[in-house]
């Protein structure tokens, strides 16, 4: 058997900052974006593709961060739910999550969030049909997901007008 | 649970990628990673090495050939659903991608991955049979054709060697027959409980290749009977040999209605 790495030095683009940081290369970059960089918005909840709490944006596609090893990030630019986070206030989206109760103990939110804003962004006028295929990759064992929907169908009207 | 240690490589190459399947004896290939990643979790697998082929130029390209479409081991699920050459060259190929997992999964997972990996349960292997596609094996001797028909060996098994990749596969275009297809699954983007892709030519003669309800993609030809009821009964008695584990009589009943949704929008003409 050949030789294991231990740790070798990568950056990372994250939310438009650059990072320099030695990693495993059998580490996650949920838990780089989580242990390594404190940005703990990116949850962890199934590690297995299932649950989407960790979903990031790479590249600005949605995708999970539990099946992606922090080294092939590198050379592509990640925003997470803190990316996506104005310095003051909330943005249109979570704005609109609070407005209409879409999360109760908030475990799922920043993966339904970075999904939402990446739906958002590619088809700013979403039918419900559209919100409700696009998060169902997202699981919340609170809500029912019918107050989630409601949030992004409201964050794009709000958009339009 | 985390993955066990490796060592990783990513070459910028074909012919570097090649190389390290040959020298490094327990590595696997790594594309999307969407059924690999989650097994080195759960340290079901534990390969001591592995070949990153995402940076190697040219492997995520779609293009038309003379008899049909090259697509590159790396199209990525979403970009094959939504690819304009896909769907107008083999839409229920398009289709059937569009099925693939949820849309972060889809973003990253990689038709070639899908394939190589040879989950019963997937769309695209029985895609790659029903529409009888030639695959692109590659090694540091050469490349050999497989055709898709002889490349599934059984559950989570391929004729893939350990130090061959494949590049690309080949989907002829599709003249004079209609494809449909269908699934079954508990919620959207589930692994299919049972799905079909019908295929239908002159006079009724066609086929149906099954998947979910085996160890692999299960394809039948049949001359579909007009009758809807003796439909039903073909359909029933080549389902009837698959063991497709638990719940067997109702899956088997799955892939019967399967076939029979995947038949009619393949006569609807929108296949």
């Amino acid at each position: 058997m050949s030789e294991v790495q231990t740790k070798v030095r990568i950056r990372l683009r994250v939310n438009g900052a650059e990072h320099e940081v030695d990693v495993e290369p059998r580490w996650l970059l949920s838990d780089v974006l989580r242990h390594q960089l404190g940005l703990t918005g990116t949850h962890v909840g199934c590690e297995q593709g299932v649950c989407g709490a960790c979903t990031v944006l790479v590249d600005g596609r949605p995708e999970r961060s539990c099946l992606m090893f922090a080294v092939q990030a590198e050379g592509h630019e990640v925003t997470t739910v803190e990316g996506l986070t104005p310095a003051e206030g909330l943005s249109p989206l979570q704005a609109a999550f609070q407005a209409h109760h879409a999360l109760q103990c908030g475990f799922c939110t920043p993966g339904m969030l970075v999904t939402a804003e990446a739906l958002l962004r590619e088809n700013p006028n979403p039918t419900e049909e559209q919100v409700r295929e696009a998060l169902s990759g997202n699981v919340c064992r609170c809500t029912g997901y019918q107050f989630i929907v409601d949030a992004v169908l409201a964050a794009a009207r709000e958009g339009r007008s | 649970m985390k993955p066990v240690a490796f060592s990783y490589h990513r070459p910028r190459t074909l012919d570097e990628a090649l190389a390290l399947l040959r020298s490094e004896p327990d590595c696997k290939v790594i594309a999307g990673g969407q059924s690999l990643i989650p097994l080195m979790n759960f340290r079901l697998s534990r390969p001591g090495a592995l070949v990153d082929i995402n940076e190697i130029e040219g492997l995520n390209r779609v293009e038309k050939t003379d008899g049909g479409l090259r697509i590159g081991a790396l199209v990525r699920h979403q970009a094959l659903a939504e690819h304009p050459l896909v769907r107008e060259v083999c839409p229920v190929l398009a289709e059937a991608a569009g099925h693939v997992g949820h849309w972060a999964i889809r973003n990253r997972g990689s038709l070639g991955g899908s394939l190589a990996h040879a989950d019963p349960a997937a769309e695209l292997p029985a895609a790659m049979v029903a529409l009888d596609a030639r695959f692109e094996v590659a090694s540091a001797d050469g490349v050999r054709q497989v055709p898709a028909r002889s490349f599934f060996l059984g559950y989570l098994m391929t004729d893939l060697a350990p130090d061959e990749l494949l590049v690309a596969v080949h989907v002829p275009a599709q003249t004079g027959r209609a494809f449909g297809f269908h699934e079954f699954a508990r919620r959207p983007g589930d692994f299919a409980l049972a799905g079909a892709f019908a295929e239908v030519g002159p006079g009724g003669a066609g086929a149906v290749t099954w998947f979910g309800v085996s160890g692999g993609p299960e394809r039948c030809e049949l001359t579909f009977p007009e009758d809807a009821a003796a439909r039903e009964a073909a359909f029933a008695a080549l389902v009837e040999p698959f063991d497709p584990g638990q719940d067997a009589p109702y899956r088997r009943h799955l892939a019967v209605q399967a076939a029979e949704r995947a038949y009619q929008q393949a006569v609807g003409g929108r296949g």
